[in-house]
Parts: structure tokens; C-alpha cells; sequence
């Protein structure tokens, strides 16, 4: 613990139990001004360090701003910790901290019985209780007293007394509160708040007397939780069990930006990156723009249609070509897509979703956009398409994806999550000599241009050679047209055409061979498989994991391939008596692994715009396995 | 292969050239593949970049690197390659309804960003390709397929449009003239950022003779205003006539008896591009229309500003190493 925020001792040591727990799940709830996002990545990053395993998940409003004390306005964030491997951000939580009547309205319903409620009880006044309809003061409830360990703490007072001597204005010391919260949080769980010190002093460099008062603020919590009688116990979770190695936590959206640096690094290529601000892919752009001394070009385009062109162009001129955005953002470049899958040019679509359809809920989580992925397109248009499953593992998704572009020579849509882009864990940092490389098939100056042919194939890949303008005696033309099956000139003969339509979906389908055969976790054949894709990979997993544990047996397949599916992905199906296909959509994989298998699933459909919880994914399982 | 050494028949392909008999797009192809040699710039280094539209199958007719985008995107696709290969000489062919309907967005921000590309827009108010309906350059009342009873639209003015995005070089040109033609070419290509020409073209099924009473053999000398730097705005046999400027308007005046020096001289250099603008907006019948170059003016281009920051970037920090990227921010070690 550093000088700046180390904890005052009570006179009176009191008798305070020591618990030591697996794990905990903490959610800061508050208006989106009071720093609950800040709050939770500090909590986080500390926790990391700890040596925990963790997950997290941020929820905001779609607003900046929603007007002060609104149910619109909360803002939160939630974090899980483990001393073992765990895959969601949990369930029903642990310990809520709400900061104002509309926060706890909100979260309230997530917090187990005996969990600890700590409130900001100066926020609830008469004025923030009846603009979220409360006609008394939840507080004084009996009923809540009863239910959970309420912990009543002035903490604007608390921390306004704090600052006082500084010379701050009010509102600038009010803003301080989040860290007298965290204070708290971390007394709570034996946190060492040296990590959030540090932090503090660099992002309040320009202003010491912010730097005070923010440290004076986390101690003050601290001390607050120490010295005050309302707590009873503190907790420890102790360190996880990790494959030795460096970790970082990291989130989806700076893994993307990381994995598409790696990718390019191992094909030798230039990175160029186009994108239109949109949430939640917004995040990659802004990683990727701080990383100019790799070579990263980021172009921010006047629209989401510019983005995706001058993706195109730039791989057409031998760079790897990558854009992003959200699913109405993607319906606007499918155009685009389809003339990079035409010509055969490599080009990596994320697809960052979001619940829609049109702009839906804008900062909440779904998976809508699959059935788009493979259809959206007109005419006969098949890419290649995968999903990552967490937060690091989109690091590995995104280098994956930039792989079968290069070498198949087609865009690919990659799919990742709103969820995904904004959770954190942690993440083995690898070594750059130990990821995959890549390899382009770009024509090098001194080849003989007369065994050139446009659209002459690799045997193995079916993948055109990329020709990119400066080298002489290759000139050609690609577009939109139809091109003949060699020569790329224009052609509207119909043989041709379909021979082109034949060989772009084969070239696809090839893919299979250049893919790992499907796993599946648990059993090799049952009773009952769950499959899923995406974000769904940890609240499948875990609720798999505690079946078992329970005795039950479960397996588990997790698809990060959709398109093509995994060669043996039909033979794996077959050993199950039943499917269950649990996605946050209405059934858009069950609708084509029935299509493409002629088997019959179980769908499990969720569309809030939340994450499943590990108990719904239990809950069905056991329904369909009769025991319920 | 020197660069030299080319002819205009080194940018001629086997392909068969598709447009309707007589069309204004021939005599414009010749101008450019004979322009071509001229530039100094190898073959391989020049890449034609188009969106839809009759015009814009002109890259499949250039032995040149060449593609042949989607509606309106063809400076999107140009944008990239740019910032990807900033060697390229990248040339986008496009047409009033591709640049300035449905790919409006993409011109004007090519424009404003002073990408080093140069865009030729061939005019002929009209979307020929899908048979002949009004374009966004079409004057108000133009009977047309889906204005059976009179477009009620405004038309833009092409160059206005260019000048109002801030384009750097703004020029027009004409079909039936391949010298004037070549001449701006050249001067587009010297150009260094975003260049605009606007050709006006004629389409013969659907549109023909719409600029006639401008590019016309007989017309041209009462109807067209050549553009020289440093020259007075004269027009007319014998150029008796010219344009004035005051109170931000122009007004035609007899040069040839004592208002000489009431006709305005013609500076493209001005950083100012009001006066560019008010000759991008001059029509018949009221006034001759200009041809030449409206504007040309040196500006920070897009591409090596982008290339500039990365070497500063580069310079400050060291060339990126991926291993400590991978292990930056708070980290820890489990053994």
C-alpha cells in the first residue's frame, strides 16, 4: 500500500471476520455521470493483479448524459472474481453499491438475499425517490433490512468532509464519491489500492489538487469501511490457478485492435483501418489510432459505406484492408462486401453486434446478425464467417480472420459482440514469434506475366493471385461485372457465370480443410449437447461445468467457425439424443443447423439485450433431460 | 518498361470497346490514352478507378491497372488505394449521376480531405445506363423517363459542387475538343491533391446536343468563356466582349469600346474561392460558359499528412515492436 492512500487503523480494533470465499460478483450502480465505469475498471485492474480469475461486464444508457436521478441514467458495472476458472460476469450479485434511488430500483432484483446493499444515503431524498416513483424511502423498509446486509453510508457528506481545506468547488468534490465507493470495495474484498494511486497520479497529472482529492476520497472509503461498525466481514479470494505466464486483463475491443496489429505483422502487411463512429466498435478505431509507429493507418470516413470502400482499395493496393461497425452500420456496407467477395480481394468485416434490428438498443447485447452474415448479401455471395467466444479470445478470432482473408483471398465477416467488446478478463499475453504466420500469395516483381491469368487458382486454397498495381506487365482489370473463370475479362456468358458462382462457393466450402475439426467439451456422445457461438461461450460453459458437478452429464460444443462449419460438425450431432442451441436471437443457428444438417434442435432464445445467465442455461438442460 | 518510351497504343487493350456509336465517351478515352505517355509516369504506376455508369466502364478500355467499383464509391475504393500506395497515379472516371447523386457524399469528402486523386466527372445530364432518366445536373423541366411531365429538381453545378467542398484544382472540359481536353489532363495530373475536371459530354440516345449550344463549332465563340490565368475574361468574335465583376456579380460588358478595364482577369490562384464559385455558377443563356481551369491552389494533401504523422510518430517512439505492444498497460506474472 502506498503512503498516499494507506488505511488508518480504528482505535478501537473491533472484532471484524475474516472470510475466505471463491468468489464474488460486485456491481457499482450509478448515475452515468458518477464514474461507475472508472469505478469498475479500477476494481478490476486491482483485481487482476490480485491474481484472480475475472469477467466483467459494463451496462450504460445509450445517452451521455440522461437527466440526474432517471431510471434512463444508471449506469453500471459489473465485475465477478474467482479464485478458479469462471466464464460470465455472473448471475445474481454479491454486493451492490448504489449511489442513488434509480440505481438501486434498477439492480436491486440482481442482488442475492444476504448480500451486501451499500447505498449513498444522501442521494435519497425526497425529490431522487419520487422521480423514480418511489412513495417511500426503500431504506426504511423493513423488508429490505431483512433481506440483505443494507449498509447505510452518507457518502457525499463523507466525502465532501474529506476534501474539505482543498480549494475545490462542490460539484468537482461530489465528483469524487465513486472513489470513496471504491475505497469501500476495496477494504471489503483486502484489496491493495496501490494500483488505482498510481492511476490517479497520471490521469489527474495536470491538476494536484484533483490528485488529492481523488486519493483522499479512496481513503477516506477505505477508512470509513474500516473504522465504521456497519461491516461485519471482510473477504478473501485468493489467487486463481493460471498457466504460468505474463497476464494482462484485456477487453474485446482493444484484443481486435491487438489481434489485426499481430495479423497484419505476420502476413508482412500494411495495416490500414477505415471506420465510422459507432458504438461499441468505436473502441477499435480508437485503440488502433494510438498505434501510428506500426504503420497503422486509421481513416475515419465520412460513412460507413466510405469505410468499407476504402478498406477495399487499400487491399486492392496490397495493404490489409479491415473495417468495422455495428449491425446498422454493416447493412450499409454489405455493397461493398459483396464486390470485394467478386473480385476476390481479402477484407476483414467485425461486426460488432448490437440488439437491433435498425438502431435497437444501441448499447445493449445481441447476436441478430448471423442469418445477415450468410444472406445479406445479393446474389450467390458466401464468405467465410466466425465468431469469437470471450473477450481475449477475439484476440486470437481477429488474426484468424485476417488469415482466411490473405489466404483465400475473400472478405470475412467476423462476429463479435457488444458484450465481448466492452467485458474485460484476463488474458495470457503470448509472444509475437508464437502466433501464426500468414502467408499472402501477392505477385512479386520479376515473376513472368505471361503465365498471369486474373483469375487463374491455387489448386489447394482456389484463391486468385493478388496483383496489386506498380508491378509491370500484370496490368488488369477486376469489378463488379462478371469476369471470365481466367482471363478477368467482362463476361456475360452463362456457362461462365455459373462455373464462377460454383467455384466462389467451393472455394468457401474448401475452407473445412484448413479448419480444426469441431471439439467438444465433456462426454464425446450423450444424452444432451449444448452448442452455441459467440459471447453465449461462458454462460454455456459454466452452467455445463456446474452440471457436471452436479452429476449430470453435459457436453458442450462452442462454434467459433459458421461458415464453413467444421467438417465433423454433422458426425458430432449425430451422437447426441438432443440439441439444445441456446443464443441471444430467436433461433438464427438453429435455423441453419437444421437447413444444413436436417436435424432438429431445441432453441433457447433470449432477446433483453442482457447476457444469459449461467441458471437459464441450467434450468433448460435440466427441462429437457427431465429433471426438473 | 520506360516511361518514356509509351505511346498512346501502350494504353489501348484488346477489349471491345462497348459504348453506343457515337458517344461522347470515344473521343474522351482517345484524349486520355493519348494524354497518358505524356505524363511521364509508367504504366503500371496508373490505376483507373470507376463507380457505375457508362462512363465508368472506361477502366476495362485502358491498359492500365484498373477497377471497376460500385454506385457512387469509386473515390471511397480511391481514398484507400491512396493512403495504401501514395506512388499511384489514381485516376477516378465517373458521371453526374455516380459523383454527384448517389455518391455525393464521397465526392465532397474526397474534396475537403485534398486526396491526391483526380476525379473526372463526364457530364451529360443524364443516367444513360439505366435508359435515360434526369441526372442531378439536369435542367428544371427536363422531360425524361421518370419525369415524363418535367423534372422539377434544381441542378447542381458540378464544379460548384467541387468548389463548395474545397476542392483544390477545379476545371472543365469538353468532348469535342482533344487538345483543350489533354491540356487540363496534364494540368489535373500536375495538380498535387484532389483534382477535379468536369467533361461535358454528350450522350446521343438520350441527351443529344444538350451542351450543344455551348461546345457547339458555331456556338463556342459567343457561349463559352476560355479560362487563362492572368487574362482578362473575354469572349465573342474578335473577344469584343467581356465579364465584369462587381458587388459579387458578374455583368457582361463590350471590351472593345473603352470597358476594358472593367473585365475581370482571371487568377486561379486565389486561396479565396469566391470568385471561383461565382464563375461555376454562370449558364446560359445569361452568360458564356466557362472552360479551362476555375481554381488551382496548393493545400496539405490528405495522404502525406496521414504518412507524416506515422513517420513523426515512428521518429518519437521507435518503429513499433509487437512483443511490448502485447504486454503494455498493467500486467502480471503468474509462475
Amino acid at each position: 500500500m502506498s503512503s498516499g492512500a494507506s488505511p488508518v487503523h480504528s482505535q478501537n480494533e473491533r472484532q471484524v471476520k475474516h472470510e475466505t470465499i471463491e468468489s464474488a460478483i460486485v456491481r457499482f450502480a450509478g448515475d452515468s455521470g458518477d464514474g461507475m465505469q472508472i469505478t469498475g475498471a479500477q476494481f478490476t485492474t486491482t483485481t487482476g493483479v490480485a491474481g484472480n480469475d475475472l469477467m466483467t461486464f459494463p451496462d450504460f444508457p445509450a445517452e451521455i448524459r440522461a437527466p440526474v436521478g432517471t431510471l434512463g441514467g444508471v449506469s453500471g458495472f459489473q465485475i465477478h472474481f474467482s479464485s478458479r476458472d469462471i466464464h460470465t460476469p455472473g448471475d445474481l450479485i454479491d454486493v451492490l453499491v448504489a449511489m442513488n434511488p434509480a440505481a438501486l430500483k434498477v439492480n436491486l432484483k440482481d442482488l442475492r438475499p444476504g448480500g451486501v446493499l451499500l447505498v449513498n444515503t444522501d442521494a435519497f431524498d425526497e425529490r431522487n425517490l419520487s422521480r423514480v416513483g418511489y412513495s417511500s424511502n426503500p431504506l426504511e423498509d423493513p423488508a429490505v433490512a431483512e433481506k440483505y446486509q443494507l449498509i447505510r453510508a452518507p457518502i457525499t457528506k463523507l466525502t465532501r468532509t474529506a476534501l474539505e481545506g482543498l480549494e475545490l468547488q462542490q460539484n468537482h468534490m461530489d465528483r469524487c464519491k465513486n472513489f470513496f465507493a471504491l475505497g469501500v470495495a476495496y477494504w471489503l474484498y483486502q484489496r491493495d489500492p496501490e494500483t488505482t494511486t498510481h492511476w490517479i497520479k497520471d490521469k489527474f497529472k495536470k491538476n494536484e489538487t484533483f490528485v488529492e482529492a481523488n486519493l483522499r476520497a479512496l481513503r477516506a472509503g477505505y477508512n470509513f469501511a474500516e473504522a465504521s461498525e456497519l461491516f461485519t466481514s471482510r473477504y478473501e479470494v485468493r489467487d486463481a490457478h493460471f498457466e504460468p505466464g505474463l497476464y494482462r486483463n484485456i477487453n474485446g475491443a482493444t484484443a481486435i485492435a491487438l489481434g489485426l496489429i499481430a495479423g497484419a505483422d505476420r502476413a508482412g502487411l500494411e495495416l490500414l483501418y477505415a471506420g465510422y463512429p459507432i458504438t461499441p466498435a468505436s473502441d477499435i478505431l480508437h485503440e488502433l489510432s494510438k498505434h501510428k509507429n506500426f504503420g497503422v493507418k486509421t481513416f475515419q470516413a465520412e460513412d460507413e459505406i466510405a469505410a468499407a470502400g476504402a478498406a477495399i482499395g487499400a487491399s486492392y493496393g496490397g495493404s490489409l484492408g479491415v473495417t468495422a461497425s455495428a449491425g446498422p452500420g454493416i447493412n450499409l456496407k454489405l455493397e461493398a462486401m459483396n464486390l470485394a467477395m467478386i473480385t476476390e480481394l481479402p477484407l476483414v468485416v467485425i461486426n460488432a453486434q448490437r440488439a437491433g434490428p435498425s438502431t435497437g438498443l444501441p448499447t445493449k447485447t445481441e447476436q441478430g446478425d448471423l442469418l445477415q452474415s450468410f444472406f445479406g448479401r445479393n446474389g450467390e455471395s458466401p464468405i467465410p464467417i466466425l465468431a469469437s467466444a470471450t473477450p481475449a479470445d477475439s484476440f486470437d478470432c481477429s488474426i484468424e480472420a485476417v488469415r482466411l482473408a490473405v489466404e483465400f483471398m475473400t472478405p470475412v465477416m467476423y462476429l463479435s459482440e457488444l458484450f465481448l467488446i466492452f467485458g474485460s478478463e484476463p488474458w495470457r499475453v503470448p509472444s509475437a514469434d508464437s502466433l501464426p504466420v500468414i502467408r499472402h500469395n501477392q505477385i512479386q516483381a520479376g515473376e513472368d506475366p505471361a503465365a498471369f491469368h486474373t483469375y487463374a487458382r491455387d489448386e489447394k486454397t482456389l484463391a486468385r493471385r493478388w496483383a496489386i498495381p506498380g508491378i509491370p506487365g500484370f496490368e488488369h482489370r477486376v469489378g463488379g461485372l462478371e469476369k471470365d473463370a481466367l482471363s478477368g475479362a467482362v463476361s456475360y456468358d452463362p456457362d461462365n457465370h455459373e462455373r464462377m458462382a460454383l467455384t466462389r462457393q467451393q472455394k468457401i466450402e474448401n475452407i473445412a480443410n484448413f479448419i480444426p475439426e469441431q471439439s467438444v467439451y465433456g462426454e464425446e456422445s450423450g444424452q444432451l449437447l449444448i452448442l452455441g457461438w459467440g459471447g453465449t461461450h461462458g454462460a454455456i460453459r459454466a452452467a455445463v461445468e456446474e452440471l457436471k458437478r452436479e452429476g449430470v452429464s453435459v457436453s458442450h460444443a462452442h462454434l467459433r467457425y459458421l461458415n464453413p462449419f467444421p467438417r465433423n460438425l454433422g458426425e458430432i450431432l449425430k451422437r447426441f439424443d438432443t440439441i439444445l442451441i441456446p443464443e441471444l436471437n430467436l433461433g438464427q443457428l438453429s435455423w441453419l443447423i437444421r437447413a444444413r444438417f436436417l436435424r432438429e434442435v431445441v432453441g433457447l432464445h433470449k432477446v433483453k439485450g442482457r447476457p444469459f445467465l449461467v441458471g437459464e442455461i441450467k434450468a433448460k438442460a435440466m427441462e429437457l433431460l427431465g429433471r426438473n | 518498361m520506360s516511361a518514356t518510351a509509351l505511346t498512346k497504343k501502350d494504353f489501348v487493350n484488346d477489349q471491345e470497346v462497348r459504348w453506343c456509336p457515337g458517344c461522347g465517351d470515344y473521343a474522351i478515352l482517345a484524349a486520355i490514352q493519348k494524354t497518358m505517355p505524356e505524363l511521364g509516369v509508367a504504366r503500371e504506376k496508373i490505376v483507373f478507378v470507376s463507380g457505375i455508369g457508362c462512363s465508368s466502364r472506361f477502366p476495362y478500355y485502358m491498359n492500365t491497372y484498373g477497377f471497376h467499383t460500385i454506385h457512387g464509391r469509386a473515390p471511397t475504393i480511391a481514398t484507400g488505394l491512396a493512403l495504401a500506395r501514395p506512388d499511384l497515379s489514381i485516376w477516378v472516371i465517373t458521371g453526374d449521376g455516380d459523383a454527384l447523386s448517389i455518391g455525393g457524399n464521397h465526392l465532397i469528402h474526397a474534396m475537403r480531405r485534398n486526396v491526391n486523386i483526380k476525379v473526372l466527372l463526364f457530364n451529360n445530364q443524364t443516367y444513360g445506363l439505366t435508359k435515360g432518366q434526369y441526372s442531378p445536373t439536369s435542367h428544371p423541366g427536363t422531360i425524361s423517363k421518370s419525369t415524363p411531365y418535367g423534372s422539377v429538381d434544381q441542378p447542381f453545378s458540378a464544379t460548384a459542387v467541387a468548389l463548395g467542398a474545397g476542392a483544390t484544382f477545379v476545371a472543365r472540359t469538353y468532348d469535342k475538343d482533344a487538345r483543350h481536353m489533354s491540356d487540363v489532363f496534364k494540368r489535373a495530373h500536375e495538380h498535387k491533391g484532389a483534382a477535379f475536371v468536369e467533361i461535358l459530354q454528350n450522350c446521343v440516345i438520350f441527351n443529344d446536343g444538350v451542351f450543344e449550344d455551348i461546345v457547339g463549332k458555331d456556338q463556342r465563340v459567343d457561349h463559352m468563356l476560355h479560362l487563362q490565368h492572368g487574362e482578362r475574361l473575354r469572349f465573342g468574335k474578335d473577344n469584343q466582349k467581356g465579364l465584369a465583376i462587381t458587388d459579387f456579380a458578374a455583368e457582361v460588358v463590350d471590351a472593345a469600346s473603352g470597358r476594358l478595364d472593367d473585365v475581370a482577369v482571371h487568377r486561379e490562384d486565389l486561396q479565396n474561392p469566391g470568385y471561383a464559385f461565382l464563375l461555376s455558377h454562370l449558364m446560359q443563356p445569361e452568360f458564356p460558359e466557362p472552360v479551362g481551369v476555375f481554381r488551382s491552389v496548393e493545400k496539405p494533401g490528405y495522404e502525406s499528412a496521414v504518412i507524416a504523422q506515422i513517420e513523426e510518430q515512428t521518429a518519437r517512439r521507435g518503429r513499433g515492436n509487437l512483443d511490448a505492444l502485447l504486454r503494455s498497460g498493467d500486467t502480471w506474472q503468474i509462475h
